[in-house]
Formats: structure tokens, sequence, C-alpha cells
């Protein structure tokens, strides 16, 4: 679909889970194609797939099931992302996998996502998998929620049907802290209101699930409370061919939160050492304020002691600081979690050791009760952990911030990402040392 | 609060500034693989725009097939020259003449053989991280690669056993002798890609634009015509890739859409000879990029395959 040129658009990010053959990745085929966003040589090779395997049926999954191993056993293995385009939005999409032994993948699609589409099939309902899937997805914050009844042509277009299925849902969405749940009757197969409105429900009168992705408002998803500058890199010119940069020095990040304005108080943690802000330096010229999530590159009006990892905060709405850690992790390794095991734990841009110093509880998917004394986390576990870190971290609860209140741990030795750790908000904020930070 | 938002193409770079600095901060020798294509043209305004007023902390590589249409190469060594970086030089030719390669008699694409002449610049030059330009939308294989895209000591991707990437939380961990790719771009699409050098001003190869060139038909595609063969002692390096007798050639007002090398680029018939034009062209397309690419049309695997042993 062509986009008018210089009209400002921006992206949507969600994510489809659901269970084997739900038909995720055959509703994104569905989306692409009746968008019109697909090309002729895409639908020439799926044509030819059809051919060869597929008895000359079109199998839209195929669009987006990229390896081979996916494509004979008929499954999604690992996250797929597809781009795709309307007037109105663009929009990247993570088909993440449903088999219960890839849910850390399902994470990592549902991480960076505005919405999730959980899908169900008309003639199951709910099952463990959709427990499961909701549950990430509330564990994860993820602002927006569809739930999409799928395969609603197979129960007849029972209205029926789908209030059993929705009230299902809601039996046990309060406990999730959800706050923006919509249900959609659909057919990905044939299209039924997944682009077009369908005629077969005449009792549904919510948009299309198309509409829904366009229409969503998505523009307060970033926080902005509490300027927040994760240092990633010190800029210091070797050898400039300006003079006036000399003596540059610059504080290069990503803002993980709030604002920043030329003159302003900021204070460096866990020094917390103060300084003014004296330029918003970027390559296109000064800027005389930053939002999240901008890069930038900040000079500060004193020359003190900065570097990676360290972090860079406004005067309000002060992070917490500590190296006694309680947060909620999802395991993503076959090798379990266990207490008193060491790791490395990445946290905005610093990676420092940590030591699991108790397991509260584990999460029981499908009843979203916590199980206490749980001697470790498995493998798709989720659970409730405290660490003990060799460096306080500069913290905001995961509620609150995304990006300052997640982390991931590392396994030492093989270096694999074990686990996707989401942190309770900080006891007390960080006490500034100089009462006069401050406006 | 509305004036605090930003649009794709804002969003798309604040990620790749971040992911570019992540990897200058994480890894001890990185390199970032530079072709003068329109990706790693894209590449090098955000590298900019991740280290200056600094130098920007990593050279740039380049694998040649030998078969590079001229136009890229001078601006490939133009660009570097501006931004002052070093380029580095890695040929196919080299690698067979130094025994590391070996040019199969099937197979006139020397896709497969900058494989090996990527690893060995790996090895020479010690790199622990590579940045590529490549994007999830080019290609099904692509779709499933991370930002941070660990390869084994033998520079194998395994695209079964990837790590998790949570957030923008990258994991760049290494144990001696393994290595990274890293994609700034993954999220950009093609679109993206011409709308940001629309919006940077950014200079691309002449062959972009429309322009008079003799063509052959092969295999549904018009490709160039390559270089007249001097006799020199050498075999021809474009043997194979040069019209027979029955195929038609033609006159033709075209453009690349995408560039591989001059075997492996079909040319598109187009008038498009400005950055708004092209615009225009790819928003009406309704062929992909990766359509007009010989590569990737041996089978439904082929870039699948090549990733695997060690491709970018």
């Amino acid at each position: 679909m062509p986009i008018p040129a210089h009209h400002p658009v921006d992206i949507l990010r969600f994510n489809t889970c659901g269970s084997v053959d739900d038909g995720k990745s055959t509703l994104i085929g569905r989306l692409l194609y009746d968008s019109k966003n697909l090309m002729e040589d895409q639908i020439e090779a799926l044509e030819r797939s059809a051919d060869i395997t597929g008895g000359g049926q079109i199998n839209l999954a195929n669009l987006t099931d990229g390896l081979r191993a996916e494509r004979e056993q008929g499954i999604t293995i690992d996250v797929a992302y597809r781009y795709f385009a309307t007037p109105k939005r663009k929009f990247i999409v993570a088909d993440t996998p449903g088999h219960v032994q890839y849910t850390r993948n399902m994470v990592t699609g549902a991480s960076t996502a505005n919405l999730s589409i959980v899908l169900v099939d008309a003639r199951q309902g709910v099952i463990e998998q959709s427990r499961r899937h909701t549950c990430i997805a509330s564990l994860l914050r993820i602002p927006h929620l569809v739930i999409a009844i799928n395969k609603m042509d197979l129960v007849g277009w029972s209205e029926e049907r789908f209030i059993e299925i929705r009230d299902q849902f809601e039996e046990f969405l309060p406990r999730l802290d959800m706050k923006d749940v919509k249900f959609a009757p659909i057919s990905a197969l044939n299209g039924d209101n997944v682009v077009e409105p369908s005629p077969k429900t005449p009792w549904y009168t919510g948009p299309t699930l198309l509409g829904h992705l366009e229409s969503v408002h998505i523009g307060s998803d970033w926080n902005l409370n509490g300027f927040r500058l994760p240092v990633q890199w010190v800029n210091r010119p070797n050898n400039p061919t300006d003079a006036r940069l000399h003596d540059f020095r610059g504080f290069s990040g990503q803002i993980a939160g709030g604002i920043v304005k030329v003159g302003q108080k900021v204070m460096v943690l866990p020094g917390g050492n103060i300084s003014r802000v004296k330029e918003i330096w970027t390559y296109d010229g000064p800027v005389t304020e930053a939002f999240c999530p901008q890069s930038i590159t900040l000079v500060l009006d004193e020359d003190i002691d900065v570097s990676r990892g360290d972090m860079i905060i406004g005067p309000d709405n002060l992070p917490g600081a500590s190296s006694d850690l309680h947060a909620k992790v999802c395991w993503m390794h076959p090798r379990p979690l266990q207490c008193g095991r060491r790791y490395l734990l990445k946290h905005t841009t610093q990676t420092v050791q940590a030591v699991v110093t108790a397991i509260e509880d584990r999460i029981n998917v499908s009843t979203f009760e916590p199980e206490p004394d749980a001697p470790d986390l498995a493998l798709n576990d989720i659970g409730e952990i405290r660490l003990k870190t060799s460096k306080p971290l500069i913290f905001d609860g995961y509620a609150t911030n995304r990006l300052t209140g997640s982390f991931i741990l590392i396994e030492q030795g093989t270096h694999a990402t074990v686990a996707a750790g989401m942190l309770f908000p900080p006891t007390e904020a960080v006490k500034p040392e100089y009462t006069d930070f401050s406006i | 609060m509305n004036s605090y938002h930003l649009d794709h193409l804002q969003y798309l770079e604040t990620e790749a500034i971040h992911v570019m600095r992540e990897v200058a901060a994480e890894f001890e020798r990185p390199a970032l693989l530079f072709s003068g294509g329109k990706d790693s043209i894209c590449m090098l305004r955000l590298a900019e725009k991740a280290f200056r007023p600094a130098d920007i902390p990593m050279p740039f590589l380049n694998i040649e097939t030998g078969h590079e249409f001229p136009e890229l190469i001078e601006f490939r060594d133009r660009r570097a020259k501006e931004l002052g970086a070093k380029l580095i030089v890695r040929t196919v030719d080299d690698a067979i003449a130094r025994g590391l390669a070996t040019a199969s008699a099937s197979e006139t694409s020397r896709n497969r053989l900058q494989i090996p002449v990527l690893l060995g610049a790996i090895e020479e030059f010690r790199f622990d991280c590579c940045i590529g330009g490549a994007r999830r939308d080019e290609e099904k294989a692509r779709a499933k690669e991370r930002f941070f895209s660990f390869r084994d000591g033998f520079g194998q991707w395994d695209p079964k056993n990837q790590r998790p990437e949570i957030w923008n939380l990258y994991n760049a961990r290494l144990s001696p002798g393994e290595n990274m790719r890293v994609f700034p771009l993954s999220n950009w699409t093609e679109m993206d890609v011409w709308e940001y050098i629309r919006r940077e001003k950014l200079s691309v190869p002449s062959i972009y634009f429309s322009h008079e060139r003799e063509c052959f038909r092969r295999g549904g595609q018009w490709l160039p015509i390559p270089p007249p063969h001097s006799e020199n002692g050498h075999p021809d390096p474009y043997a194979g890739a040069r019209p027979k007798p029955n195929e038609k050639r033609a006159n033709l007002i075209v453009r690349v859409r995408t560039i591989a090398d001059m075997i492996s680029t079909g040319m598109i018939e187009s008038r498009a000879d400005s950055v708004d034009d092209i615009v225009a062209e790819i928003a009406a397309a309704r062929v992909t990029e990766r359509g007009t690419r010989a590569d990737d049309k041996s089978s439904e695997a082929a870039m699948e395959d090549r990733k695997k042993a060690g491709y970018f």
C-alpha cells in the first residue's frame, strides 16, 4: 500500500501468539495479503510450493515460516519478524511460536511489543497455552491485548460460542492487571474481520483486527516522567580538526525515561556528582531538549567522572539504588536456575555479577497462583527471585519503566542468555548526598 | 506531551544508533561492512550520528566478488575517504589465488565464495564483530535473525539455537574465536531506507538511477552485459555470465533496485532519476526487492544455507 510522501506515520509493534495450529502464521499471511502488502514474487513462491507440497492449496503460513525445518514440520520455530504498512501506520510484527518449549521466544517477541494478539481456536476455547500467553503478556506489561477468536467458520459463526470463550477469559483477566483487552471473532483462513468486516457476524460491532491495529492509541507507551540516561559510550574525539572540540567530552546514550533540557541540573549515579547540562549534542546540531527514546550525547558543565554503566538522572522521580534486588524472571534455559548460583546480569548499559539468594515462588501459569517452595526454576518457568549484585543498580520498577526496570541473566562460561528479569519497584528512592539537588 | 513523539524513521534511527554504540562499547575489534550499496550508505550516516564528533571507531570492510559494478567501487572508496575511515578490501580472486577458496565449474555466481573470504578477513584482523546492513524484510531466513547474531568458531549461524533477545538488552558476550554479526537495520524496510536517504539527503551510486545500458534476457530478468574480457592469459572471470547467441539483447533505460554484483543483479526498466521518483516507484512496486536477485532464486532455502555456512 503506497505511503503518501511526507506523511508522518508512527510504528506499532505487535506480536501474535497462540498454540500450534491456532493459525498465527496464517493470520499474518492474511493481514499482508488483504492489505495488499504481498508482492507478486512472494505470491508466486507461495503458489510454487503449493503445487509441490500443498496439493495446490496456497498456504499463507509459508510466508512467515522461513526455515527449512519449519516448512518441513509445518511449525514455527523461531520469532519471525514481518513488516507491513497502511496509509495510517507502519507495523512490525513478531510471529512467535506456540510450542511450550519455545515460550522463551514469545518473551523475546513480546518484550518490545505495544500490543499482543492471542489467538484462540474457537472449537477449543481457552487452553493452557492461552492462559500462559495471556499471563506472559501481562507480566511483560504489554499495554494492549487482543484476543482473536479464530476459526469461527468451524463453529458456524456462533455468537453464543464467542461469548462463551470471552467469558472463559474474563474469569481470569481481572487477576492479570491488563488495562486494554479487546475480543474479535475472525477467520484468518478466509479473512473474515481481519481486514474487511465479515457479513457473517452481524452481531459483532467492533472494528476489524486491522482497523484496531491502525487506531489503537500508543502515544503514551514510553515513559516521559523522570529523566534517565544510561551512559552507553563516552565520546572523546582523538584528533579533532576543529579546535573547539579539543576538550569535548560527551556522554552518549539512548534516553530511557523522561525529558532533558539544556541548563537543567542532573546527577550522575552511582557516584552522586551533580552538574548541569551544558549542551545536548546531536549530529544534526545542538538541541534545547530531548526525550525518551532519543539517542543523544550530553555535554555537562563540569568535568566530572562519568563512564559506561553510569546513569545520568534528573531531579524528579528519583530511581532506586540497590544491590539487593527483587524480581520476576522468565527462565529460558534447559539448565534450571538454582539458588546460590552466580550469573552475569546486564541492566541498561552495565553488566555486573549477580548471585541468586532466594527463589520465592514459581507462578502456576494455569491458575496464576504462586507456588512457594520451588526448588528451582526450569525452562519456561516464571517465578519471583531475589538477587545480590556486585555493584548497586540504578533502577525503577518494571511497571513504571520497561527500560530501567528490566535485565537479562547470562550464564558464565557458555554466555547463554538464560533469563529475562523484571524488577519490583525500589523500596526507597536514591538519597542525594547534596540537599540542593532539586529545582 | 504530544510533541514528544517520534515518527517511524526517527524511531528506527534511534534504535540503530543504540545498537551501534553497544557494538563500540562491548567489542574490542569491530568492523563495519560497507559495500557502497544503499543499506550500507544508511549505516554510515547512522555511524556518524552515533559517534560524531569523534571518529567512527571501527574500520570499514568490503568483500569483493571481482564482478562489482565499477560505479559502486568508485563510490565506496570516495565515501570512505570523505569520512576519514580505514577501508579494508579483501577479494575472492585473491582468496582463489591463495587457495582459500575454490571456484566451482558449474556456478558462475561468486556469492558463496565470499564466505571463506569474509571468514578469512575476520581471522586476519581478529574482528570480534562485524556490523552488516542486512534487513529482516529482505528474505525469509533473515526475518529470523537477531540484531546480535551469534556465530560459532566456524562462523556458522544456528537458527534453532539463537540467544533470546529481550527488550534492548543485547548479550554481546563471546568466547575466543567466536564472532558476532550485528544488524542495526534489522527493522528497516526497503521503503524506510529510501525515505531515510531522502530525509538525510544522502548520495547514492549512479546505478540506482535510470540510465541506458545494454542488457540481455536470462531467467526472466534483464542482466547487465559484463565488461569485455582482455586477452591477458587468465580465464574470463565472467565466463558463463555473458549472453549466449540465442539470448535476446537490448539497449534499455534501466536502474538497479538492489545490488549484488554484475552477475547476480537484475536490472529493472525504470525512468526514476531522483530519490523522490524511487520512493514513488517502490510504493507502487508489485515485486519485492529480492525478486531481482538471481542468487536467492536457486531454492527456497538459498539464504538460510548460505547463512549457516557463515554468510553475512
